[in-house]
């Protein structure tokens, strides 16, 4: 990671096309030479394509067209068209409007508490010291142990009342055999999703420090100006871009969290916890509302959109950036 | 980009930098800040890292140890939960896990492979939209698609089954490989290749004695990134598999709910889930943020 380019230079732009220039006689049979070598350039591309197309693409469409039934697997025959009534039964749904309220609040209170750790470990790991590849593996690890074991182990081992971690360090503040997970229901996930999303945070910003360029540093520091004003008037702007692909893409993620409230609360007590994956999971495969879900599921997709649109245009951003760079 | 800057009355060398930053001070009271925020790094990563090393302390504990106010860090290590943990049916759900995981990151890296090439090397008219293309399929919500995804899977009859998840786990890895995949065929020195192409190397020779060797640990790198998605994944798992075709998280969750809470033998099959996967992150820890931005970020 001694990457020193300002701008990620992953996605520069690649060589020329090499075609033979078109100037010239164009007769028919150059032509249909150029197409053949169009369909062979695309060639290695269409498996891909095609699988990706039928994979991820055909099932969306396919929740579209549900969402606009009302279908019960309990009740045979129970399949018919039925308009935008879904969506009216989805919003008029008390549990399906807190399911909304609860994923704004998760993903959001998750994604700024672990970017603003994120860069704290970011700031700390990007320097010179005993130990530094150590320490950097050891914060990266949260991320990778499984999220269903952590969410299992959180529960149990850290969050019990009684013989839980946190109960033995908060004891000497006199804070003692409190029911985290029943009396703090969203805070106890949210801390198990920062727990595990700090690190992905730290990675993509400690990316953004050290694409910082010296010779602004170096100026800053010539020019007299203490490290905290260099940090927030040089490496803060700087970081910005960085910061915001973090957030988005940690968004991204955070919003489909499942596993986590799946294993540690159920979504409640209530639907305290009832996140709108988890809401849609209760839909299908508890009451077997394929309608109610598939209404559900074409909101989430709508809400996720305007948050990959942004997502998509600052990698674009980044993207054409360093296309001008190279 | 600059390699030697000129400060004022002074010619830096490049080498002769050091990096400056936040923690830059000057004078003697800059070695006790340095030992300062060194042991505060320290004092944080511990902490941090707390709970996966007490996941591991917990399953080399007898269920009797694993319970105790105040909790003990130091016992007598057994492991005994671990072979309970084998002996008590972890090993389907493991090949399942393995299975799918290796089979879902072949078939990734044989689809973007070449559609890396095709995007970067030899690039296909409008080949800023179709990369753009699959990044967006990234960004739809699975939850979304479970419903039709679970009525196909139900009438192809391959609910609990393994390759349900093989397709699935490809569709899922396959636009990250082919960022990733595309990023590294871009470092391939372009003089390299047309050396090549001048001495009349045919496409095959090309790319498999060009490419191919200078790509191979970008690929290994991505084979990496698409195992540890895979192997953690939960979602799917749980909604088309069940007790024939369940991967380790599937197991877990099972375990705890059929077996009530055993903390030792709990952490001794969480240790054994996650093993696997702390081990190739470690590996491929410089490429981690590359494959976590999708290509973006090096």
């Amino acid at each position: 990671m001694s990457q020193v380019t300002g701008l990620p230079a992953t996605v520069r732009r690649p060589p020329p096309d090499q075609s033979p220039p078109l100037a010239g006689r164009r007769s028919s049979d150059h032509e249909a030479v150029v197409r053949r070598n169009r369909w062979l350039r695309r060639l290695p591309l269409m498996p891909a394509l095609i699988y990706i197309v039928i994979v991820t693409q055909a099932p969306f469409l396919v929740t579209l067209w549900y969402s606009f039934h009302s279908w019960n697997l309990l009740i045979p025959g129970s399949n018919h068209w039925a308009g935008f009534s879904q969506y009216q039964a989805a919003f008029s749904d008390p549990a399906f409007r807190t399911a909304v309220i609860n994923t704004l609040e998760l993903t959001s209170s998750a994604v700024i508490i672990s970017m603003v750790l994120g860069t704290a470990f970011a700031v700390l790991v990007n320097r010179k010291f005993f130990g530094q590849g150590v320490v950097r593996t050891l914060l990266i690890t949260p991320f990778l142990v499984m999220p269903v074991a952590t969410a299992l182990l959180f529960k149990t081992t850290i969050y019990d009342p009684v013989f839980g971690l946190l109960d033995y360090v908060l004891k000497p503040f006199g804070v003692h055999q409190v029911n985290w997970i029943g009396t703090y229901p969203m805070p106890s996930i949210v801390a198990v999703l920062v727990w595990e999303w700090t690190p992905f945070m730290m990675l993509i910003v400690l990316a953004g420090l050290q694409g910082e360029s010296i010779d602004a540093l170096e100026a800053a520091k010539v020019d007299g100006a203490s490290a905290l004003k260099t940090f927030s008037y040089i490496t803060l702007p700087h970081l910005r871009r960085y910061i915001e692909l973090g957030l988005l893409l940690g968004s991204i993620y955070i919003v489909q969290t499942f596993g986590e409230i799946y294993t540690i609360t159920q979504g409640g007590p209530g639907t305290a916890t009832t996140n709108l994956p988890y809401y849609l999971y209760q839909q299908a495969f508890n009451a077997f509302n394929i309608g109610i879900a598939a209404a559900a599921g074409v909101i989430v997709v709508i809400g996720t959109q305007i948050l990959a649109t942004l997502a998509l245009r600052l990698l674009s951003s980044l993207f054409n950036a360093s296309e001008v760079m190279s | 980009m600059a390699t030697a800057a000129v400060t004022p009355g002074v010619v830096v060398t490049p080498r002769a930098r050091a990096r400056p930053s936040f923690w830059r001070h000057r004078g003697g009271r800059q070695h006790v800040y340095g030992v300062f925020w060194t042991a505060v790094t320290w004092v944080v990563a511990v902490i941090f890292f707390f709970p996966v090393l007490w996941m591991v302390l917990t399953a080399f504990k007898t269920e009797g140890a694993a319970y105790t106010d105040p909790p003990k860090i130091i016992f007598h290590p057994t492991w005994t939960e671990f072979s309970q943990v084998f002996s008590g049916g972890i090993a389907p759900p493991l090949e399942h896990s393995i299975f799918v995981t290796l089979a879902s990151t072949a078939v990734v890296l044989m689809l973007a492979i070449p559609a890396a090439y095709s995007l970067s090397i030899r690039p296909v008219k409008r080949w800023s939209d179709a990369l753009f293309f699959f990044l967006s399929t990234k960004m739809l919500p699975y939850v979304a698609a479970i419903v039709p995804i679970y009525i196909v899977a139900r009438n192809l009859g391959i609910l609990d089954n393994d390759w349900a998840l093989v397709i699935l786990y490809t569709g899922m890895n396959l636009p990250i490989a082919i960022w990733m995949i595309r990023s590294f065929l871009l470092e391939v020195p372009r003089e390299v290749l047309e050396a090549a192409r001048i001495d009349g190397a045919d496409l095959w020779v090309e790319i498999r004695q060009v490419i191919l060797p200078i790509v191979v640990p970008g690929i290994a790198a991505t084979a990496l990134i698409c195992v540890i998605f895979a192997w953690n994944e939960f979602f799917f798992a749980v909604n088309l598999t069940a007790t024939k075709a369940g991967t380790m998280p599937v197991f877990l969750v099972g375990f705890i709910q059929s077996e009530g809470l055993y903390w030792a033998r709990l952490a001794a099959a969480a240790t054994v889930a996650s093993l696997p996967v702390i081990l190739v992150g470690w590996i491929a820890q410089k490429q981690l943020v590359r494959g976590l931005s999708l290509g973006a970020l090096k």
